[in-house]
């Protein structure tokens, strides 16, 4: 099906995707110009594309005279307990919601949706009072917990929206050759479905690394702050120390980052039409 | 694969142990989200509802009380509300239609193979991994004539007459945080729309492509027809999660200058984490959600027109 393109047409694709990408990377590369820049010439040469010297004493400063490494480490634990926990819910529902038909159905629908609806920021005081009665404030458990909820209802329409992309077929086959439902959801499905858990995974997992109003809402003691809320601290205590802030927010895009090259592969790949014809 | 294809049609679904089994199993996969979706939002969200009718003032717990349509009243009456909801409105538009035709375009130049597209998928949806309140920060800075390099590019090309912050101009302030958003949400569209994309089975385009359709043909025929459902429910989701994303504007302008940029999501969070008026804000928040909720309801109709018609 791949045509041979006009020259013309396949330098303007290219174009397109130099400007795509410089697009995305330029702010990123200015936060770590900003990060790298000595506190001395942020004012005189900040608008330059690269500074006359640079320096990691931001860096050095971030690591070892403050907490970020504890804010860092809290952060990890939350965004990944959140990606597997609600990727795991979200796989469950998604799959009850593409291959059954039963009552109530509507009405489970309507409510998720109206949990994606509603602006946040009305139930931060109702779940204040509940998470303080499970005794589950000041505790990352309890940041995992709400996150999750948070994140289960959209991550459930996507984890839908790729199984409805699978024929019925499949697992329909290997029922009448003998499995049970869930067998066949493990060993025939599951594995078509890794782009779109991948895609989840991703989604979730950032989601919840960014997240910095009920963070500050739930958690109060230093030892348990994540990210967001650590820079945020950054702000109030050193006023306008940029440079300290952008070293420790280039940081903190590392793990993301990361995650992302690990899970653009499942990406690239995609469903294959080989897969599905078997 | 190994899975022989029987002829065997018997579904087992007569039998009484089967059938209970058939009836419960989509509650058994439902019932983890529902439990936690039910605990830690629809119980808060009722009670969060009872707020719009209390005087809540976090600073004052004795003065707590119910306060009937007061709230309302206030809202009605409350110019920054009308200003804010201009502003949502203005604010949202011009996200979501930059976001999604870029991300489509986006989508649609990764999904053919090219030297290097891991490469570059992998770089271009890098800001989603950015963290919001970092990429407010990052944005303010660029837009920051003193720090940033803006100002001086719009300069350069006539469009300012000399390097200014767009953040403090009361009439182009609102593009800033716009302009980050965009940025931000592209890898979003992006990415939804490459694995719709990617799921589109290739014998359509070969069958198209035997029977000597053009590329555009086939991609009107195919393409649209099966992107429509997913095209319709991300943008309502992300229409919907764009007008209660706050973080942005807050960071950026805090919803300044002089209150010209605050939508009704940021002047919630200001209401209730400034001003601890928790009754005022719970009302702005119903007052948006009805909004959204009109909105969802003719997507949700369009949706089902959409699959009708495939």
């Amino acid at each position: 099906m791949q045509k041979t393109a006009f020259p013309l047409g396949a330098t303007l694709r290219y174009l397109a995707i130099a400007l795509y990408v410089l697009f995305a990377l330029f702010p990123i590369y200015w936060l770590i110009k900003i990060a790298v820049t000595p506190d001395r010439l942020i004012y005189t040469e900040g608008t330059q594309i690269w500074p006359s010297t640079f320096t990691l004493d931001n860096f050095v400063s971030v690591l070892f005279l403050t907490d970020f490494l504890v804010y860092f480490k809290n952060s990890m634990i939350v965004s990944l307990g959140t990606a597997f926990f609600t990727t795991l819910v979200a796989t469950a529902a998604g799959y009850a919601f593409s291959r059954f038909h039963f009552r109530g159905k509507a009405i489970i629908i309507a409510l998720m949706l109206i949990t994606q609806m509603f602006p946040l920021l009305m139930i931060i005081a109702p779940i204040y009072k509940i998470m303080a009665g499970l005794r589950l404030l000041d505790s990352l458990t309890g940041l995992i917990i709400v996150y999750t909820a948070f994140n289960v209802p959209f991550a459930t329409f996507l984890m839908q929206g790729f199984f409805d992309g699978i024929p019925k077929d499949l697992e329909e086959a290997a029922m009448i050759d003998g499995c049970t439902r869930f067998t066949a959801l493990r060993k025939v499905i599951f594995p078509l479905t890794l782009p779109g858990l991948a895609a989840t995974l991703g989604f979730i997992f950032t989601a919840a690394w960014s997240e910095l109003l009920f963070a500050l809402m739930l958690i109060n003691s230093d030892d348990k702050m994540t990210f967001p809320v650590g820079l945020k601290t950054f702000v109030s205590k050193f006023a306008v120390d940029w440079g300290q802030m952008m070293a420790a927010g280039t940081l903190a895009l590392i793990p993301s980052c990361l995650f992302f090259i690990l899970i653009q592969r499942f990406l690239v790949k995609g469903l294959t039409a080989g897969a599905v014809k078997g | 694969m190994t899975m022989a294809q029987t002829s065997s049609s018997g579904n087992g679904r007569g039998r009484p142990l089967k059938r209970f089994q058939w009836l419960i199993e989509p509650y058994l996969y439902l019932s983890p989200a529902i439990i936690l979706i039910a605990l830690v939002m629809l119980v808060p969200l009722v009670v969060g509802v009872s707020y719009a009718f209390q005087a809540i003032d976090l600073l004052d717990p004795f003065t707590t009380g119910w306060v009937g349509l007061a709230n309302f009243e206030k809202l009605w009456a409350d110019r920054l509300f009308w200003k804010a909801l201009t502003n949502t409105f203005w604010w949202t538009l011009g996200s979501l239609f930059f976001q999604f035709f870029l991300g489509l375009g986006l989508a649609l130049l990764l999904n053919k193979p090219f030297a290097g597209r891991g490469l570059v998928q992998g770089l271009v949806f890098l800001p989603w991994a950015v963290p919001a309140f970092l990429s407010g920060l990052n944005w303010a800075w660029l837009f920051n004539p003193i720090i940033g390099p803006i100002p001086h590019w719009l300069a350069a090309m006539g469009i300012m007459e000399k390097p200014q912050n767009i953040l403090a101009n009361p009439d182009l302030a609102l593009w800033g945080p716009i302009v980050a958003n965009i940025w931000f949400g592209i890898p979003f569209f992006a990415i939804t729309l490459l694995a719709a994309l990617q799921s589109i089975p290739r014998d359509l385009y070969e069958a198209a492509a035997i029977d000597g359709a053009s590329l555009w043909q086939s991609f009107i025929k195919i393409t649209v027809p099966f992107l429509a459902p997913t095209i319709a429910i991300t943008v309502m989701l992300r229409t919907i999660w764009i007008a209660n994303f706050a973080d942005l504007i807050y960071i950026m302008t805090g919803g300044g200058p002089a209150n010209s940029t605050h939508i009704i999501s940021s002047y919630i969070f200001t209401t209730a984490f400034r001003r601890l008026d928790f009754g005022y804000a719970s009302t702005l928040a119903i007052a948006l959600l009805v909004l959204l909720l009109a909105y969802a309801m003719l997507i949700l109709k369009m949706r089902k027109h959409l699959v009708k018609g495939i």
